[in-house]
């Protein structure tokens, strides 16, 4: 059976659409898909993430653990940072994409729900003596987003530290009525915003409070949406075992000179294999979408396959991600998508797609 | 139109005949299942059709759908308008969201399809 959030009672009582991602029963949305998106696009919303994994590293050795498995730079953080990073397999292939935090007194990890237990057991795995105290804090937690070009204000005095006071990628913990949860200025929707984790005793009243103030609950629906305007990745879409990061054109996430982690040696293969197929972003003429699995086409020829795909609510039109051809990425470049039988005229664009207006 | 006047197919499309012609449309519920509406390919006058195949497809922000007919016929009309509007699919249903006109054959009847009791209890147990 499905995991359910501590919020799931409140998402079947407010008429959310329940289905099952990543093994937790989430909803998709409540109204509309396109009501939420413009909802973060234009004001706040609101997002229960709880099912995304939360893993605290402490021990003495929690560094280099974490520096084993990481292909990000951990050790030039500074306390409160937060940061980006691949967890790659031997040959390269992403395990799973991550956020890696600093405290003061230990590590923290957000991990996508369906790799949870896929990431737990490989840092076990790869644990070998060092002394590190792995916690998984997914279910005795809840994690919330706010985002939205309103969501820090809306926040305002919410917890005793406010999230404006933070720069982006940065978090502090903090309490929220008496008890201790962290706040982070970080996010998944190409928005600004912020994401809260507080003890799931908590999280009906913090999400209430939430709405109070002027958030509107949003759906995994939108979620997508919104991030695939911002061509931020998703797991098992974008990303997977057998994509390396430089395909996926986060070579950015990818730190070879800090010393060897697992994957290294494969990536170092990789990086000059110029025939590996690249991440790109294709605009479609019509505005029938390409989903995921659609191939991608020129004069005839099979280049590539879209990972992801909608009609976007904010742009008003078709758009894709697809792995391709490195000879076919350059922007301007016309191709073919096979739509489900038909053939739909698409072209190479820039990444992202949107981008917020500072 | 009233949708107890009209016949069901198990796939929540809607018909309605009059005289030699049967109009077909998707009912609220399927509509409103799918919310978010961007998009209807529809087929060209003239297409033949036959009762449970594909004759086009609908599609929301999450998925697409396709559209099949409870009828054998030929199209004579389709609704143009939901081409530069789809979300009159969404608002009106049974009326100004209509999708094709079939010219089925002498002698046809809605017989086979579900009337609105039965499609409604198909739908109530899809809700669960």
């Amino acid at each position: 059976m499905a995991l359910r959030t501590p919020l799931y009672d409140w998402h079947v009582g407010h008429g959310g659409r329940m289905v099952e991602f990543g093994g937790w029963d989430m909803p998709v949305q409540y109204t509309s898909i396109i009501e939420e998106h413009q909802a973060v696009r234009t004001a706040a919303g609101l997002f229960d993430i709880s099912h995304m994994g939360r893993l605290s590293f402490a021990g003495a050795d929690a560094l280099a653990l974490i520096q084993h498995v990481y292909s990000n730079n951990a050790a030039t953080m500074k306390d409160g940072q937060v940061r980006y990073g691949l967890i790659c397999n031997e040959s390269g292939g992403i395990r799973d994409d991550v956020l890696v935090y600093r405290w003061p007194y230990g590590w923290a990890m957000v991990v996508n729900a369906s790799n949870r237990e896929k990431i737990v057991s490989w840092l076990a795995e790869h644990k070998n003596g060092r002394t590190v105290e792995i916690m998984d804090q997914t279910t005795t937690t809840c994690m919330l987003a706010v985002q939205g070009p309103q969501a820090l204000e809306l926040c305002r005095g919410l917890t005793e530290a406010d999230a404006e006071q933070l720069a982006y990628y940065h978090a502090t913990p903090t309490r929220y009525r008496d008890k201790g949860c962290v706040i982070s200025r970080t996010g998944y929707t190409g928005e600004d915003g912020m994401e809260i984790m507080a003890s799931a005793a908590q999280a009906v009243e913090l999400w209430e409070e939430l709405i109070r103030r002027g958030a509107k609950p949003c759906g995994l629906g939108a979620r997508d949406t919104l991030r695939l305007e911002a061509a931020m990745p998703l797991y098992g879409h974008e990303l997977s075992e057998d994509i390396d990061p430089f395909q996926a054109g986060l070579s950015w996430a990818v730190k070879m000179d800090k010393g060897d982690f697992i994957g290294r040696d494969g990536l170092l293969r990789r990086r000059e294999d110029a025939t590996l197929p690249r991440r790109v972003g294709l605009e479609l003429s019509g505005r029938r979408a390409a989903r995921e699995g659609a191939a991608v086409l020129s004069d005839g020829r099979t280049i590539g396959r879209v990972t992801s795909g909608t009609v976007t609510p904010t742009l008003n039109k078709a758009i894709a991600m697809a792995y391709i051809d490195p000879a076919f990425t350059a922007a301007g470049t016309v191709c073919t998508l096979d739509v489900r039988g038909k053939t739909e005229e698409a072209r190479v664009v820039p990444l992202p797609f949107y981008r917020r207006s500072k | 139109m009233d949708p107890k006047t009209l016949r069901y197919a198990k796939t929540h499309e809607w018909a309605y005949l009059e005289g030699d012609v049967c109009t077909i449309g998707l009912t609220k519920f399927a509509v409103d299942q799918l919310t978010d509406i961007i998009f209807i390919d529809m087929p060209d006058v003239d297409d033949p059709v036959s009762a449970g195949d594909s004759f086009g497809e609908i599609e929301s922000v999450k998925a697409v759908s396709d559209l099949y007919s409870p009828v054998n016929g030929d199209i004579i009309a389709v609704n143009e308008k939901l081409e530069t509007d789809p979300t009159l699919i969404s608002s009106d249903p049974y009326d100004k969201g209509w999708l094709i006109k079939v010219k089925v054959e002498k002698g046809t009847t809605l017989d086979q399809l579900m009337t609105l009791e039965q499609y409604e209890k198909q739908i109530a147990s899809e809700e669960h």
